[in-house]
Protein backbone atom coordinates (compact mmCIF):
# COMPACT_ATOMS: atom_id res chain seq x y z
CA UNK A 1 0.00 0.00 0.00
CA UNK A 2 1.04 3.51 -0.76
CA UNK A 3 1.89 5.71 2.42
CA UNK A 4 3.33 9.22 0.88
CA UNK A 5 1.56 12.26 1.98
CA UNK A 6 3.49 14.60 -0.23
CA UNK A 7 1.50 14.55 -4.07
CA UNK A 8 -0.26 11.78 -5.17
CA UNK A 9 -1.00 8.47 -3.43
CA UNK A 10 -3.26 6.08 -5.35
CA UNK A 11 -4.69 2.88 -3.49
CA UNK A 12 -6.30 0.13 -4.77
CA UNK A 13 -7.28 2.01 -7.59
CA UNK A 14 -9.89 0.42 -10.60
CA UNK A 15 -11.38 1.72 -13.40
CA UNK A 16 -13.45 0.25 -15.89
CA UNK A 17 -15.02 2.08 -19.37
CA UNK A 18 -17.04 0.60 -21.65
CA UNK A 19 -16.67 -3.02 -20.43
CA UNK A 20 -13.18 -2.96 -20.28
CA UNK A 21 -10.77 -2.78 -17.60
CA UNK A 22 -8.79 0.56 -18.61
CA UNK A 23 -6.82 0.79 -14.69
CA UNK A 24 -6.50 -2.28 -12.70
CA UNK A 25 -5.66 -2.51 -8.27
CA UNK A 26 -3.20 0.35 -8.76
CA UNK A 27 -0.75 1.34 -6.62
CA UNK A 28 1.51 4.81 -6.55
CA UNK A 29 2.80 7.22 -5.31
CA UNK A 30 3.96 9.97 -7.56
CA UNK A 31 5.69 13.18 -6.01
CA UNK A 32 4.86 16.28 -6.35
CA UNK A 33 8.40 17.76 -7.58
CA UNK A 34 10.60 17.04 -10.82
CA UNK A 35 8.99 15.02 -13.57
CA UNK A 36 7.62 11.70 -13.49
CA UNK A 37 6.76 10.17 -16.27
CA UNK A 38 4.31 7.62 -17.45
CA UNK A 39 5.36 5.28 -19.95
CA UNK A 40 4.00 2.12 -21.46
CA UNK A 41 2.11 0.60 -24.63
CA UNK A 42 -1.39 2.42 -26.04
CA UNK A 43 -4.18 1.40 -23.76
CA UNK A 44 -1.44 0.80 -21.12
CA UNK A 45 -3.64 3.26 -18.84
CA UNK A 46 -1.21 6.51 -18.45
CA UNK A 47 -4.27 8.56 -20.04
CA UNK A 48 -6.52 7.31 -17.50
CA UNK A 49 -4.62 7.84 -14.75
CA UNK A 50 -4.02 11.36 -15.60
CA UNK A 51 -7.70 11.94 -15.74
CA UNK A 52 -8.28 10.37 -12.01
CA UNK A 53 -5.26 12.46 -11.16
CA UNK A 54 -7.13 16.09 -12.18
CA UNK A 55 -10.46 14.69 -10.91
CA UNK A 56 -11.56 14.60 -14.34
CA UNK A 57 -12.94 11.05 -14.14
CA UNK A 58 -13.26 8.84 -10.40
CA UNK A 59 -12.53 5.36 -9.52
CA UNK A 60 -14.97 2.71 -9.23
CA UNK A 61 -12.62 1.13 -6.29
CA UNK A 62 -9.54 2.75 -4.77
CA UNK A 63 -8.85 6.01 -3.82
CA UNK A 64 -6.96 8.85 -5.21
CA UNK A 65 -4.93 11.14 -2.43
CA UNK A 66 -3.45 14.24 -2.94
CA UNK A 67 -0.93 15.62 0.27
CA UNK A 68 -2.62 12.71 1.94
CA UNK A 69 -6.27 13.97 1.21
CA UNK A 70 -8.82 12.07 -0.75
CA UNK A 71 -10.39 14.37 -3.94
CA UNK A 72 -13.88 13.29 -2.77
CA UNK A 73 -13.10 15.64 0.09
CA UNK A 74 -11.37 18.09 -2.28
CA UNK A 75 -13.09 21.51 -3.71
CA UNK A 76 -12.51 19.81 -7.34
CA UNK A 77 -12.06 23.32 -8.98
CA UNK A 78 -9.84 24.15 -6.20
CA UNK A 79 -7.97 21.32 -7.45
CA UNK A 80 -7.39 21.34 -10.29
CA UNK A 81 -6.28 24.63 -9.85
CA UNK A 82 -3.20 23.21 -8.15
CA UNK A 83 -2.85 19.66 -10.54
CA UNK A 84 -3.25 21.75 -13.91
CA UNK A 85 -3.88 19.19 -16.88
CA UNK A 86 -2.42 20.19 -20.40
CA UNK A 87 -4.08 17.48 -23.33
CA UNK A 88 -2.19 15.72 -26.06
CA UNK A 89 -3.83 18.11 -28.96
CA UNK A 90 -3.70 21.83 -28.13
CA UNK A 91 -6.88 22.88 -27.37
CA UNK A 92 -7.26 27.04 -28.02
CA UNK A 93 -10.84 28.71 -27.04
CA UNK A 94 -12.36 31.42 -29.66
CA UNK A 95 -10.45 34.71 -28.67
CA UNK A 96 -6.97 35.83 -28.48
CA UNK A 97 -4.09 33.87 -26.77
CA UNK A 98 -4.68 36.62 -23.92
CA UNK A 99 -8.30 35.66 -23.43
CA UNK A 100 -6.58 32.14 -23.27
CA UNK A 101 -5.36 32.32 -20.48
CA UNK A 102 -7.78 34.84 -18.78
CA UNK A 103 -10.18 31.94 -19.30
CA UNK A 104 -8.50 29.85 -16.08
CA UNK A 105 -7.87 33.75 -14.44
CA UNK A 106 -10.34 36.19 -15.17
CA UNK A 107 -8.22 38.78 -13.31
CA UNK A 108 -4.72 38.31 -14.10
CA UNK A 109 -2.94 41.95 -14.97
CA UNK A 110 -1.54 42.50 -18.84
CA UNK A 111 2.05 42.77 -16.87
CA UNK A 112 0.96 38.80 -15.61
CA UNK A 113 -0.32 37.79 -18.85
CA UNK A 114 2.66 38.95 -20.61
CA UNK A 115 5.32 37.89 -18.13
CA UNK A 116 3.73 33.75 -18.76
CA UNK A 117 3.85 34.40 -22.50
CA UNK A 118 7.52 35.58 -22.37
CA UNK A 119 8.21 32.42 -20.27
CA UNK A 120 6.73 30.39 -22.57
CA UNK A 121 8.60 32.18 -25.75
CA UNK A 122 5.60 33.86 -27.67
CA UNK A 123 5.16 37.02 -25.64
CA UNK A 124 4.76 38.48 -29.20
CA UNK A 125 1.45 36.62 -30.20
CA UNK A 126 -0.67 37.81 -27.11
CA UNK A 127 -3.12 39.66 -29.10
CA UNK A 128 -2.82 36.71 -31.89
CA UNK A 129 -6.16 35.05 -32.95
CA UNK A 130 -5.93 31.60 -30.42
CA UNK A 131 -7.07 29.38 -33.22
CA UNK A 132 -4.72 30.69 -35.68
CA UNK A 133 -1.36 29.24 -33.77
CA UNK A 134 0.97 26.88 -35.07
CA UNK A 135 0.59 22.96 -33.29
CA UNK A 136 3.43 24.40 -31.03
CA UNK A 137 2.62 27.92 -30.30
CA UNK A 138 -1.04 26.57 -29.32
CA UNK A 139 0.75 23.68 -27.03
CA UNK A 140 2.82 26.32 -25.02
CA UNK A 141 -0.11 28.61 -24.97
CA UNK A 142 -1.80 25.82 -23.12
CA UNK A 143 1.16 25.64 -20.97
CA UNK A 144 1.05 29.17 -19.99
CA UNK A 145 -2.68 28.63 -19.67
CA UNK A 146 -2.13 26.34 -17.35
CA UNK A 147 0.54 28.25 -15.36
CA UNK A 148 -1.09 30.76 -14.90
CA UNK A 149 -3.22 29.85 -11.65
CA UNK A 150 0.48 28.66 -10.04
CA UNK A 151 -0.01 25.63 -9.82
CA UNK A 152 2.15 22.63 -7.85
CA UNK A 153 1.62 20.15 -10.80
CA UNK A 154 0.89 20.01 -14.71
CA UNK A 155 -0.17 17.15 -15.75
CA UNK A 156 0.56 16.60 -19.56
CA UNK A 157 -0.85 13.58 -21.79
CA UNK A 158 1.79 13.47 -24.65
CA UNK A 159 1.78 17.03 -24.90
CA UNK A 160 4.86 16.79 -27.72
CA UNK A 161 3.64 13.73 -29.57
CA UNK A 162 1.29 16.56 -31.85
CA UNK A 163 4.85 18.73 -32.34
CA UNK A 164 7.58 18.43 -35.00
CA UNK A 165 11.29 17.97 -33.44
CA UNK A 166 12.23 21.84 -33.28
CA UNK A 167 8.53 22.73 -31.54
CA UNK A 168 9.04 19.49 -29.46
CA UNK A 169 12.17 20.57 -28.33
CA UNK A 170 10.68 23.75 -27.77
CA UNK A 171 8.62 22.38 -25.17
CA UNK A 172 10.56 19.81 -23.87
CA UNK A 173 12.90 22.78 -22.28
CA UNK A 174 10.28 24.53 -21.26
CA UNK A 175 9.20 21.96 -19.21
CA UNK A 176 12.64 22.27 -17.84
CA UNK A 177 12.98 25.43 -17.14
CA UNK A 178 9.61 25.15 -15.43
CA UNK A 179 10.64 22.58 -12.95
CA UNK A 180 13.36 24.74 -11.73
CA UNK A 181 10.77 27.26 -11.02
CA UNK A 182 9.33 24.61 -9.05
CA UNK A 183 6.54 23.03 -10.67
CA UNK A 184 6.53 19.53 -11.00
CA UNK A 185 5.33 17.40 -14.23
CA UNK A 186 3.48 14.14 -14.60
CA UNK A 187 4.49 13.78 -18.08
CA UNK A 188 2.94 11.09 -20.27
CA UNK A 189 5.04 9.87 -22.85
CA UNK A 190 5.56 7.25 -25.93
CA UNK A 191 8.64 8.60 -26.70
CA UNK A 192 11.61 6.79 -24.79
CA UNK A 193 14.06 8.87 -26.01
CA UNK A 194 12.43 11.97 -24.47
CA UNK A 195 11.78 9.93 -20.87
CA UNK A 196 15.16 9.52 -20.79
CA UNK A 197 16.05 12.83 -21.68
CA UNK A 198 13.39 14.45 -19.29
CA UNK A 199 12.19 12.20 -16.40
CA UNK A 200 13.78 11.94 -12.66
CA UNK A 201 10.95 9.46 -12.43
CA UNK A 202 9.50 6.63 -14.58
CA UNK A 203 6.33 4.73 -13.68
CA UNK A 204 6.28 2.01 -16.54
CA UNK A 205 2.63 0.45 -16.86
CA UNK A 206 0.78 -2.38 -19.12
CA UNK A 207 -2.51 -3.40 -19.33
CA UNK A 208 -3.74 -1.20 -16.60
CA UNK A 209 -1.47 -2.13 -14.01
CA UNK A 210 1.69 -0.83 -12.82
CA UNK A 211 4.87 -3.15 -14.05
CA UNK A 212 7.68 -0.79 -11.85
CA UNK A 213 8.13 2.24 -10.90
CA UNK A 214 11.51 4.33 -9.31
CA UNK A 215 14.07 6.64 -10.76
CA UNK A 216 14.48 6.54 -14.35
CA UNK A 217 18.23 4.49 -13.40
CA UNK A 218 15.87 1.81 -11.58
CA UNK A 219 14.19 1.54 -14.30
CA UNK A 220 16.78 0.93 -17.13
CA UNK A 221 18.63 -1.61 -14.87
CA UNK A 222 15.75 -3.16 -13.51
CA UNK A 223 15.87 -7.09 -13.65
CA UNK A 224 12.69 -7.66 -15.25
CA UNK A 225 13.34 -7.56 -19.28
CA UNK A 226 9.50 -6.10 -19.98
CA UNK A 227 10.76 -3.05 -17.45
CA UNK A 228 13.83 -2.23 -18.99
CA UNK A 229 12.71 -2.35 -22.72
CA UNK A 230 10.18 0.79 -21.98
CA UNK A 231 12.89 2.64 -21.38
CA UNK A 232 14.70 1.30 -24.92
CA UNK A 233 13.79 2.90 -28.39
CA UNK B 1 -71.47 29.10 -45.98
CA UNK B 2 -71.45 32.64 -45.98
CA UNK B 3 -70.48 32.71 -42.16
CA UNK B 4 -66.46 32.30 -42.28
CA UNK B 5 -66.54 31.43 -39.12
CA UNK B 6 -68.38 27.95 -39.59
CA UNK B 7 -67.41 25.53 -43.04
CA UNK B 8 -69.85 23.27 -41.54
CA UNK B 9 -69.71 19.32 -42.38
CA UNK B 10 -69.49 20.11 -46.55
CA UNK B 11 -67.05 22.41 -46.14
CA UNK B 12 -64.67 19.90 -44.20
CA UNK B 13 -65.51 17.58 -46.99
CA UNK B 14 -64.61 19.69 -49.75
CA UNK B 15 -61.14 20.98 -47.93
CA UNK B 16 -59.83 17.38 -48.34
CA UNK B 17 -59.46 18.03 -51.94
CA UNK B 18 -56.32 19.30 -50.90
CA UNK B 19 -55.45 16.53 -49.12
CA UNK B 20 -56.05 14.60 -52.21
CA UNK B 21 -53.76 16.87 -54.23
CA UNK B 22 -51.36 16.10 -51.69
CA UNK B 23 -51.04 12.40 -51.88
CA UNK B 24 -51.08 12.47 -56.17
CA UNK B 25 -48.04 14.80 -55.57
CA UNK B 26 -46.94 11.80 -53.37
CA UNK B 27 -47.57 9.70 -55.66
CA UNK B 28 -46.46 11.05 -58.47
CA UNK B 29 -43.18 12.04 -56.96
CA UNK B 30 -42.72 8.67 -55.83
CA UNK B 31 -42.29 9.85 -52.21
CA UNK B 32 -43.84 6.56 -51.00
CA UNK B 33 -45.51 9.01 -48.40
CA UNK B 34 -49.14 8.33 -48.90
CA UNK B 35 -49.80 6.08 -45.65
CA UNK B 36 -48.40 8.51 -43.84
CA UNK B 37 -50.30 11.41 -45.53
CA UNK B 38 -53.52 9.77 -44.43
CA UNK B 39 -52.25 8.39 -41.40
CA UNK B 40 -51.51 12.06 -40.43
CA UNK B 41 -54.59 13.57 -41.71
CA UNK B 42 -57.02 11.00 -40.20
CA UNK B 43 -54.89 11.30 -36.74
CA UNK B 44 -55.51 15.39 -36.83
CA UNK B 45 -59.14 14.89 -37.64
CA UNK B 46 -59.41 12.00 -34.55
CA UNK B 47 -57.33 14.24 -31.99
CA UNK B 48 -59.08 17.74 -33.18
CA UNK B 49 -62.55 16.21 -32.86
CA UNK B 50 -61.69 14.66 -29.37
CA UNK B 51 -60.39 17.69 -28.36
CA UNK B 52 -63.22 19.69 -29.71
CA UNK B 53 -65.27 17.99 -27.20
CA UNK B 54 -63.43 18.28 -24.69
CA UNK B 55 -62.45 22.00 -25.07
CA UNK B 56 -66.14 22.73 -25.83
CA UNK B 57 -67.26 21.26 -21.99
CA UNK B 58 -63.89 23.47 -20.72
CA UNK B 59 -64.63 26.85 -22.04
CA UNK B 60 -68.63 26.55 -21.76
CA UNK B 61 -69.59 29.70 -20.27
CA UNK B 62 -71.29 27.86 -17.29
CA UNK B 63 -67.86 25.92 -16.89
CA UNK B 64 -65.74 26.76 -13.90
CA UNK B 65 -62.55 27.80 -14.27
CA UNK B 66 -60.69 24.94 -12.71
CA UNK B 67 -61.16 23.18 -15.37
CA UNK B 68 -59.10 24.99 -17.40
CA UNK B 69 -56.50 24.98 -14.87
CA UNK B 70 -56.57 21.18 -14.75
CA UNK B 71 -56.57 21.51 -18.93
CA UNK B 72 -53.41 23.45 -18.95
CA UNK B 73 -51.94 21.46 -16.01
CA UNK B 74 -52.36 18.25 -18.36
CA UNK B 75 -51.12 20.39 -21.00
CA UNK B 76 -47.80 21.13 -19.99
CA UNK B 77 -47.44 16.89 -18.96
CA UNK B 78 -48.35 15.93 -21.83
CA UNK B 79 -45.39 18.29 -23.49
CA UNK B 80 -43.05 17.43 -21.04
CA UNK B 81 -43.72 13.87 -21.87
CA UNK B 82 -43.77 14.94 -25.85
CA UNK B 83 -40.15 16.50 -24.98
CA UNK B 84 -38.91 13.55 -23.71
CA UNK B 85 -39.87 11.32 -26.85
CA UNK B 86 -38.49 13.92 -28.86
CA UNK B 87 -35.10 14.08 -27.15
CA UNK B 88 -34.80 10.27 -26.82
CA UNK B 89 -34.05 7.94 -23.69
CA UNK B 90 -30.41 9.54 -23.78
CA UNK B 91 -31.10 12.09 -21.35
CA UNK B 92 -33.69 12.69 -18.87
CA UNK B 93 -35.39 15.82 -19.45
CA UNK B 94 -39.07 14.66 -18.75
CA UNK B 95 -39.03 17.03 -15.02
CA UNK B 96 -36.51 20.07 -16.20
CA UNK B 97 -39.00 20.17 -19.47
CA UNK B 98 -42.31 20.39 -17.04
CA UNK B 99 -40.84 22.95 -14.71
CA UNK B 100 -39.77 25.30 -18.12
CA UNK B 101 -43.25 25.02 -19.54
CA UNK B 102 -44.74 25.55 -16.21
CA UNK B 103 -42.37 28.52 -15.25
CA UNK B 104 -43.87 30.34 -19.26
CA UNK B 105 -46.99 29.36 -18.38
CA UNK B 106 -46.91 30.73 -14.76
CA UNK B 107 -44.93 34.29 -16.18
CA UNK B 108 -47.84 34.82 -19.30
CA UNK B 109 -50.16 34.26 -17.53
CA UNK B 110 -49.55 36.77 -13.94
CA UNK B 111 -48.55 39.40 -17.64
CA UNK B 112 -51.89 38.79 -19.74
CA UNK B 113 -54.31 38.29 -16.68
CA UNK B 114 -52.91 39.51 -13.95
CA UNK B 115 -52.37 42.97 -16.20
CA UNK B 116 -55.88 42.60 -17.33
CA UNK B 117 -54.46 42.47 -21.19
CA UNK B 118 -57.12 39.35 -21.77
CA UNK B 119 -60.28 39.04 -19.27
CA UNK B 120 -59.54 35.92 -16.93
CA UNK B 121 -62.18 33.47 -18.42
CA UNK B 122 -62.02 30.00 -20.16
CA UNK B 123 -62.39 31.46 -23.57
CA UNK B 124 -58.98 33.76 -23.18
CA UNK B 125 -57.00 30.92 -21.28
CA UNK B 126 -56.87 27.87 -22.74
CA UNK B 127 -56.15 29.43 -25.92
CA UNK B 128 -53.23 31.14 -24.81
CA UNK B 129 -52.06 27.93 -23.07
CA UNK B 130 -52.35 26.27 -25.72
CA UNK B 131 -50.50 28.46 -28.13
CA UNK B 132 -47.57 29.54 -25.71
CA UNK B 133 -46.94 25.73 -25.11
CA UNK B 134 -47.17 24.69 -28.66
CA UNK B 135 -45.11 27.29 -30.22
CA UNK B 136 -42.91 26.44 -27.41
CA UNK B 137 -41.83 22.76 -27.77
CA UNK B 138 -40.09 23.43 -30.83
CA UNK B 139 -37.51 25.53 -29.50
CA UNK B 140 -37.43 23.54 -26.38
CA UNK B 141 -36.03 20.25 -28.04
CA UNK B 142 -34.32 22.01 -30.10
CA UNK B 143 -32.42 23.45 -27.31
CA UNK B 144 -31.88 20.21 -25.60
CA UNK B 145 -30.56 18.44 -28.57
CA UNK B 146 -28.55 21.14 -29.34
CA UNK B 147 -26.79 20.83 -25.49
CA UNK B 148 -26.27 17.31 -25.88
CA UNK B 149 -24.67 18.03 -29.74
CA UNK B 150 -22.22 20.11 -27.93
CA UNK B 151 -21.16 17.64 -25.27
CA UNK B 152 -20.68 15.31 -27.96
CA UNK B 153 -19.21 18.09 -30.41
CA UNK B 154 -16.91 19.58 -27.76
CA UNK B 155 -16.94 17.98 -24.77
CA UNK B 156 -13.07 18.06 -25.10
CA UNK B 157 -13.04 21.50 -24.99
CA UNK B 158 -15.40 21.28 -21.95
CA UNK B 159 -12.68 19.55 -20.33
CA UNK B 160 -9.95 21.45 -20.78
CA UNK B 161 -11.78 24.61 -19.03
CA UNK B 162 -12.91 22.26 -16.40
CA UNK B 163 -9.29 21.00 -15.88
CA UNK B 164 -7.99 24.76 -15.57
CA UNK B 165 -10.23 24.63 -11.99
CA UNK B 166 -13.23 26.65 -13.87
CA UNK B 167 -17.28 25.21 -12.49
CA UNK B 168 -19.18 23.36 -14.71
CA UNK B 169 -21.23 26.13 -14.97
CA UNK B 170 -18.48 28.65 -16.33
CA UNK B 171 -17.15 25.90 -18.69
CA UNK B 172 -19.82 24.66 -20.52
CA UNK B 173 -21.25 28.74 -20.86
CA UNK B 174 -19.94 29.28 -24.23
CA UNK B 175 -21.86 26.27 -25.30
CA UNK B 176 -25.07 26.87 -23.38
CA UNK B 177 -24.84 29.98 -24.88
CA UNK B 178 -24.66 28.99 -28.42
CA UNK B 179 -27.32 26.40 -27.83
CA UNK B 180 -29.64 28.46 -26.42
CA UNK B 181 -29.37 31.19 -29.73
CA UNK B 182 -29.88 28.40 -31.93
CA UNK B 183 -33.21 27.93 -30.28
CA UNK B 184 -34.57 31.63 -30.08
CA UNK B 185 -33.36 32.40 -33.55
CA UNK B 186 -35.85 30.93 -35.37
CA UNK B 187 -39.00 32.47 -33.08
CA UNK B 188 -37.09 35.93 -33.49
CA UNK B 189 -37.28 35.74 -37.03
CA UNK B 190 -40.29 34.36 -37.13
CA UNK B 191 -41.43 37.62 -35.18
CA UNK B 192 -40.00 39.70 -37.77
CA UNK B 193 -41.62 38.04 -41.01
CA UNK B 194 -44.98 37.76 -39.21
CA UNK B 195 -47.74 39.84 -41.10
CA UNK B 196 -45.38 40.30 -44.21
CA UNK B 197 -44.54 36.51 -45.10
CA UNK B 198 -47.06 35.01 -43.19
CA UNK B 199 -50.53 35.63 -41.37
CA UNK B 200 -50.56 33.77 -37.73
CA UNK B 201 -53.52 31.28 -37.17
CA UNK B 202 -54.90 33.40 -34.18
CA UNK B 203 -55.29 36.39 -36.57
CA UNK B 204 -56.56 33.72 -39.44
CA UNK B 205 -59.13 32.60 -37.14
CA UNK B 206 -60.28 36.36 -36.08
CA UNK B 207 -60.65 37.31 -39.28
CA UNK B 208 -62.70 34.26 -40.43
CA UNK B 209 -64.72 34.61 -37.34
CA UNK B 210 -65.73 38.26 -38.84
CA UNK B 211 -63.73 40.15 -36.31
CA UNK B 212 -62.25 43.56 -37.74
CA UNK B 213 -58.93 43.39 -38.98
CA UNK B 214 -57.50 46.03 -36.45
CA UNK B 215 -58.35 44.04 -33.44
CA UNK B 216 -57.36 40.92 -34.65
CA UNK B 217 -53.64 42.69 -35.24
CA UNK B 218 -53.78 43.88 -31.96
CA UNK B 219 -54.80 39.97 -30.08
CA UNK B 220 -52.35 38.74 -32.76
CA UNK B 221 -49.58 41.37 -31.69
CA UNK B 222 -50.02 40.55 -27.90
CA UNK B 223 -49.77 36.33 -29.21
CA UNK B 224 -46.96 36.98 -31.10
CA UNK B 225 -45.07 38.41 -27.64
CA UNK B 226 -46.97 36.01 -25.53
CA UNK B 227 -44.77 33.37 -28.12
CA UNK B 228 -41.86 34.88 -28.20
CA UNK B 229 -41.25 35.53 -24.14
CA UNK B 230 -42.42 31.52 -23.48
CA UNK B 231 -39.95 30.52 -26.09
CA UNK B 232 -37.21 32.67 -24.21
CA UNK B 233 -38.61 31.45 -20.56
CA UNK B 234 -38.60 27.74 -21.58
CA UNK B 235 -35.25 27.37 -23.55
CA UNK B 236 -33.87 29.28 -21.23
CA UNK B 237 -35.40 26.85 -18.26
CA UNK B 238 -34.31 24.12 -20.15
CA UNK B 239 -30.34 25.18 -20.62
CA UNK B 240 -30.05 25.67 -17.00
CA UNK B 241 -31.54 22.58 -16.03
CA UNK B 242 -30.19 20.38 -18.56
CA UNK B 243 -26.57 21.84 -18.68
CA UNK B 244 -26.71 20.90 -15.07
CA UNK B 245 -27.83 17.24 -15.72
CA UNK B 246 -24.44 17.10 -18.06
CA UNK B 247 -22.48 17.52 -14.98
CA UNK B 248 -22.00 15.75 -11.38
CA UNK B 249 -22.07 17.73 -8.30
CA UNK B 250 -18.27 17.67 -8.46
CA UNK B 251 -17.83 19.35 -11.65
CA UNK B 252 -17.08 15.92 -13.72
CA UNK B 253 -18.80 16.28 -17.35
CA UNK B 254 -20.75 13.16 -17.71
CA UNK B 255 -19.74 12.31 -21.29
CA UNK B 256 -21.80 8.78 -20.79
CA UNK B 257 -24.77 10.51 -19.78
CA UNK B 258 -27.53 7.77 -21.09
Amino acid sequence: MATELSGFTVDGVTQRRGGRITLDSVDLTIAASGITALIGRSGAGKSSLLRLLNGLDVPDAGTVRWHGVDLADLDMTEHRRRVAHVAQRAIPFDGTVADNLRVAAPTATDERVGDLLRQVGIAHLVEQDATTLSGGEAQRMCIARALVNEPEVILADEPTSALDPEARDGVESLAADIVGDGVAWVWVSHDAAQTRRLADRVVVMDEGRVLASGTTEQIADHAEPAVRRALED
Amino acid sequence: MDDASSIGWLGLALSTILVVITIVLSLWRQLGLTREIVTACVRAAAQLAVVGLALGLVIDDDAPLVFSWIWIVGMVAFAAQSTQNRVGDRLSVRAVAAAAYGAATAAAIAVLFGLQVFPLEARALVPLAGMMVGNALGAVVLVAKRLIAEVDEHGDEVEARLALGLTARDAFAPHARRALRQALIPQIEKTKAVGIVFLPGAMVGLVLAGVDAQDAVLVQAAVMFLVLGSVAITATVMTLGVSRALFTPDHRLRRHFE
